[in-house]
């Protein structure tokens, strides 16, 4: 058992080769969010495997960087609207918003 | 018999966890990507878990296991569709 879980998370790493090749070649932002979104989960899935090799303690950690993996993808989305708001149902930001003017200003 | 668990489990989540990182790097598409991530990825943790389960001593580790894989779960549902919508507008933008 000491030698299979640490195989596998070795597996699980060479997953995460593969997303930082996402992330270099991706075409667009969304690909490379993708990709840090799949070192989040690759992340989890090696502490979740290393966890009963060294007395569980991982488990905690691998709960807390779950989460925090979801929070970096809120903060993509949040940054990717046009006035910062963030709200993904608006479809133009209100006209008389102070932010979007200067974006006109400044091209 | 719960190592062999173990062994079955573990090396049918790194199997999953494998096909959607291929899927995540051949796909042409960005939404076919964000497909192939969220559903394989998942599945392929939710076995790695399942698999780590069958070593457990207490039943606080199982529960941490089983709050760690619905969290990544409910989080996986509501970032993919969010990065989507993100990568709809930018190609609606272009």
């Amino acid at each position: 058992m000491t030698l299979w879980l640490p195989f596998v998370a070795l597996g699980v790493l060479a997953t995460l080769a593969g997303a930082l090749l996402r992330v270099w070649r991706g075409p667009e932002r969304a690909d490379r969010m993708m990709g840090a979104q799949l070192v989040g989960t690759g992340g989890v899935a090696v502490l979740v495997l290393l966890a009963p090799v060294q007395g569980w303690a991982a488990l905690d950690v691998a709960l807390t960087l779950a989460l925090l993996a979801a929070l970096a993808a809120v903060g993509f989305v949040k940054a990717s609207s046009p006035d910062g708001a963030g709200d993904p149902e608006e479809d133009e930001p209100p006209t008389t918003d102070p932010r979007s003017a200067s974006e006109k200003a400044d091209g | 018999m719960a190592d062999l668990a173990t062994y079955a489990f573990t090396g049918i989540g790194l199997f999953f966890f494998v096909a959607g990182t291929i899927g995540l790097l051949r796909f042409p598409d960005v939404f076919s990507r964000l497909h192939a991530l969220t559903k394989a990825d998942n599945l392929g943790l939710g076995f790695i878990t399942l698999g780590v389960a069958f070593q457990v001593e207490t039943w606080r580790e199982i529960a941490l296991l089983a709050l760690i894989w619905a969290l990544t779960l409910l989080a996986a549902g509501t970032v993919s569709q969010l990065v989507a919508r993100v990568a709809l507008r930018e190609q609606n933008k272009r």
